[in-house]
């Protein structure tokens, strides 16, 4: 069993995609940034004076209302009586995880969106200036002939040096549009699966 | 690795009869047998094959000593008539939309267990194989773990930030949502905490000031763009890429873990896209949770790397087991309440659950549990938003009020679910459900525009749940917690009851009316075509009831200390209430209304505030959400949506209490043609192909003669079609006069007639059967236990008929008078 795993290519795939996620996980929480670690002090209003928040980038041990309360606002024995209402909290983050995911997040989003603007418009349009009309429409009812649709993106390629991938390819992109348009058929249109 | 598959395609649907057939001869790589439907000879094929007239060379007098299956030739070289010693490549695979036979799979794991077990004593590498064997589904666990913790992780900090850009910008850095861009700042007040320079709202970027009426309307204005956008991307996604993945999933994974197959459910488009909209979904402020999407993600991560080790992807019946252990990881994430998730694993979604799942489920959820942590998204190591920290006691008697809020949550729970099972039958029959995207934006748009002036409404349910369960001391400047501070001479932050001040007036009214706002556009949003869930709505409208209550409880025990049911232990200067108590209690109260968990609800609920003191509460109402829900209507949303929808879901919870027999149920009835049967030596190949072809059943009998009627086995459809055209293709001399034999030793033949097929190794020689006396009960019994998919009925040893899954679940319909003909698949 390991051994087939081992040699599948999508295992390699996986575990080096895996390793990748740990170690972008890794890395960023094991570096703290001066920035990313604060101590934050809640002070309730006490007699006259206001409520007011403070913040500091000190480390755990400092978290405290003696350190961190700068300018204490109350003077001599109501010092304590302050510091003790008010709730020190030390707090940290990873902001390198946070702009890694959100520019990761984006760029999938944004290649999603370029590829469903080709799938919709750009690519029907080249077919119909490559083929004219006509056989537009009967390639499209006819899903079990393959010839037009082999003919037609080899002529869109412009390259027979590697057939066999591209054809792979393109067999392979054809299935997986022939089971979308099945699941839009029994998802939108006939409402057979997930009302 | 049995991966290419070089015979001719034609997948099918058991739903409409005509298939269509591909004819690509390339090698399709369909490894993943999940992903595409594994490509078979399909019945519009043209049998007649080339050769008719046997080759001459073939000597077939001396060569047939069949034994066991090889046959030597006159040369003494074996030939394999037959191919009992390889198994085909797609034979007891199962087609789209049909139940597995749990029976088969588990008995094939069984043999290829003790195949191991026997063979690891010969060698240390194959010791080393039968270690790894074992080993391995705990490494599954770990790397379905670590995956869905990191996809949860961002799909928490993307939903965070992508929410606030609704409202603003970030100039520090534009990937910082408006809590972290004010992190470092010095500028936030006491009463003001998220103000700060760096965040700039859309008002204040487009002219400049962020004051005004204008101003309000300029964000207005942005804040319904950004929700129509981030709603219209979302809807086009899944249209465009994946249209599995729209709604919540727990309905059609409940029914996949039953043993029902819906291939590209739980695959890698999918999971990208589900992904990607529901923050999408999630940030355009409709009213929906990402709960449910969340166990639809940690399940297609589980189907994946189940297609990494071989034990996993050939068996359905093990991956199941390891897709109930990524349900409970999926819950763990969305609540970071690992034991909580095992519990919602075992209770709601998963069917069999051997006990060796319970432990490797909780290994997973806390792996991903741990991950979550590890990432970090909400910046103060907790897992979820909405951890509350509070360990104040509660009295006896606040035992009535949260009973009072139990049978709020039972009773808005059968409504809601009567509602949105009629708004979601109209979407499916009517007009309405042609235009899906309009439909999106439309609601959108409304939810946008009504959400924007409400304070509550605005900003995310997450954020207002957090904000009710919270309980307000000296250190909160919100409005809800806006109290008149009376003799405060103690130094502790526990504070004594206090009178409410206008603030709190009218945010109890703002809050009244965002119920009412979120009761009803609930209703519309569940189901729709984006991913959607249903757990984070239903605790808002508890959340906000229970606070409701709590605050109107407190004001009640502070002016009247001196009525009898507070004077014993109200007294004045106690702290005797905690509206987010209230809160809380109302917000379990609500979801088990809806979704009729029991345990599971108690044990989320138990490790979001992590004490031991809220468990009676708890439990008294879920207990009584549950009873009255269940005294209206019976069924909760999930299964709800299963019997909408049709699927062949057999409820393990319900009685059958009828006194049926097995012939009332069995087919053919009385007026039906006789059964379609093979017999076990006197049938043609082209008798078979026609059979098949002209019936439309997923398998036969197999009996001794057409007289005696005796049972020899059961043949599926399916592997019948494959060997006929493997043997067809492969082996000389199957033509369409070559007689069947299901038998284990066939007769010698003469030298003109053509070389026998033996499908003797298609068969299942262990058919389930009862007699036709069997009571109903008895039988559905046997088909929940066992899972079964079939069961042939036999009088006085001979063979009667057939029941089905399907015929079992439309003789329930029909006696609990609904109509029989909504069960749509096999």
């Amino acid at each position: 069993m390991v051994y087939e795993t081992v040699t599948n290519p999508r295992y390699q795939l996986f575990s080096f995609a895996c390793f990748l996620m740990m170690l972008s996980t890794a890395e960023v929480t094991g570096a703290k940034n001066s920035e990313d670690i604060r101590c934050k002090c809640i002070c309730p209003p006490y007699k006259d004076v206001f409520g007011k928040i403070y913040k500091q980038n000190v480390s755990l041990k400092d978290c405290n209302c003696l350190h961190v309360v700068e300018p204490m606002p109350v003077e001599g024995k109501d010092v304590e009586a302050y510091c003790l209402r008010c709730e020190c909290k030390y707090e940290e983050r990873s902001s390198g995880t946070i702009k890694l995911t959100i520019i990761i997040y984006l760029s999938i989003l944004g290649l999603l969106i370029l590829y469903m603007v080709y799938l919709t418009l750009v690519e029907p349009a080249l077919k119909r200036r490559l083929f004219g009309h006509s056989q537009l429409i009967q390639s499209d009812d006819d899903l079990g002939d393959q010839q037009p649709f082999a003919n037609a993106h080899d002529v869109l390629s412009h390259s027979r040096s590697r057939p066999n991938v591209l054809n792979k390819v393109e067999h392979a992109q054809q299935r997986w549009k022939r089971q979308v348009q099945e699941q839009r058929k029994s998802v939108f249109d006939r409402h057979v699966v997930l009302s | 690795m049995r991966d290419r598959q070089t015979v001719a395609a034609c997948p099918y649907f058991v739903m409409e009869n005509a298939g269509y057939c591909d004819e690509s001869f390339n090698s399709l790589q369909s490894g993943t047998s999940d992903e595409d439907m594994v490509e078979i000879a399909g019945a519009t094929l043209d049998f007649s094959s080339t050769d008719d007239v046997p080759p001459l060379d073939r000597d077939y007098v001396s060569g047939y000593t069949s034994y066991n299956g090889v046959t030597e030739g006159v040369n003494g070289v074996p030939k394999l008539m037959d191919l009992l010693d390889e198994p085909l490549p797609g034979v007891g695979t199962y087609e789209d939309f049909n139940t597995i036979d749990w029976v088969r799979e588990k008995s094939k794991d069984r043999d290829r267990h003790r195949e191991i077990t026997n063979k690891s004593k010969e060698s240390t590498w194959a010791l080393m194989k039968s270690v790894s064997d074992a080993f391995s589904g705990w490494l599954l666990m770990l790397l379905i773990g670590l995956m869905a913790g990191a996809l949860a992780g961002g799909i928490d900090i993307s939903a965070h930030w992508l929410t606030d850009l609704k409202g603003g910008v970030c100039l520090n850095g534009f990937w910082f949502n408006h809590e972290h861009c004010c992190w470092n700042s010095n500028e936030t007040t006491f009463v003001e905490r998220d103000k700060c320079p760096q965040w700039k709202s859309w008002a204040e970027l487009i002219i400049g000031t962020a004051e005004g009426s204008f101003a309000y309307i300029v964000n207005y204005v942005m804040y319904v763009c950004w929700a129509l956008l981030f709603a219209f991307l979302a809807v086009s996604l899944v249209r465009a890429f994946a249209p599995y993945a729209c709604g919540s999933g727990i309905p059609e994974i409940k029914t996949i873990l039953s043993g029902f197959i819906i291939r590209g459910y739980l695959g890698k488009w999918t999971l990208v896209i589900k992904t990607i909209t529901l923050v999408l979904a999630v940030s355009s402020g409709l009213s929906l949770g990402k709960e449910g999407p969340l166990i639809h993600v940690a399940c297609c991560c589980g189907n994946i790397l189940c297609h990494v080790f071989t034990k996993y992807r050939k068996n359905e019946a093990k991956r199941r087991e390891v897709l109930s252990a990524a349900a409970a990881v999926g819950v763990s994430v969305a609540f970071g309440a690992p034991i909580g998730g095992v519990l919602f694993s075992l209770e709601e979604v998963s069917y069999y659950f051997p006990l060796k799942t319970l432990w490797r489920s909780f290994f997973a959820a806390l792996v991903a549990a741990f991950t979550l942590r590890s990432i970090n998204p909400f910046g103060n190591s907790r897992l979820v938003l909405f951890y509350v920290e509070f360990h104040s006691p509660w009295h006896l008697l606040e035992l009535v009020p949260f009973i009072l809020l139990g049978i709020f949550g039972g009773l808005w729970g059968a409504a809601f679910i009567r509602a949105n099972i009629a708004w979601c039958r109209r979407r499916k029959t009517t007009r309405l459900g042609h235009y899906p995207v309009l439909e999106v934006l439309v609601v959108t748009a409304v939810t946008a525009v009504l959400a924007f002036p409400n304070e509550y409404t605005r900003m995310s349910t997450s954020e207002l749940i957090s904000e009710l369960f919270n309980d307000c001391t000296l250190l909160d400047s919100s409005k809800l917690c806006d109290y008149i501070n009376v003799n405060i001479t103690k130094s502790s932050n526990e504070l004594a009851d206090r009178p409410a001040s206008t603030n709190v007036y009218m945010a109890m009214w703002q809050l009244a009316l965002a119920l009412v706002f979120k009761m009803l556009i609930t209703v519309v949003t569940f189901g729709m075509k984006v991913p959607s869930g249903l757990f984070i709505p239903s605790m808002a409208v508890g959340a906000i009831a229970g606070r409701l209550l709590g605050v109107a409880m407190e004001q009640l025990a502070y002016y009247h200390h001196d009525w009898v049911i507070f004077r014993g232990w109200c007294s004045p200067g106690a702290d005797c209430i905690t509206p987010g108590l209230y809160a809380m209690v109302g917000a379990a109260a609500c979801l088990g209304g809806v979704t009729r968990m029991t345990v599971s609800l108690v044990v989320i609920m138990f490790e979001l505030t992590g004490g031991l003191e809220y468990i009676v509460p708890l439990m008294a109402a879920a207990m009584t959400s549950k009873w009255v829900a269940d005294a209206i209507g019976r069924e909760g949303i999930y299964e709800a949506h299963i019997r909408l929808n049709g699927y062949p879901f057999l409820e393990a919870k319900e009685e059958f209490s009828h006194k049926t027999l097995a012939m009332d149920v069995m087919r053919p009835r009385r007026s039906d043609p006789p059964l379609s049967v093979l017999t076990q030596d006197s049938m043609t190949v082209e008798d078979v192909e026609t059979l098949i072809t002209e019936t439309s059943y997923s398998g036969f009998p197999v009996v001794v003669s057409h007289e005696s009627q005796r049972l020899v086995g059961f043949a599926l459809r399916r592997d019948l079609t494959i060997s006929i055209e493997n043997a067809r293709r492969r082996q000389d001399g199957i033509v369409s006069t070559s007689r069947v034999f299901f038998t284990e030793y066939t007769p010698p033949q003469a030298p003109s007639s053509p070389a026998p097929l033996k499908l003797r190794s298609v068969m299942d020689l262990s058919p389930f059967t009862v007699t036709d006396h069997t009571p109903m009960e008895i039988v559905v019994d046997i088909f929940r236990k066992l899972g079964l998919r079939q069961c042939l009925v036999t009088h006085n040893g001979r063979l009667l008929g057939i029941i089905t899954k399907k015929d079992i679940l439309k003789h329930m319909a029909q006696m609990a008078n609904r109509d029989p003909d909504s069960i749509l698949f096999n």
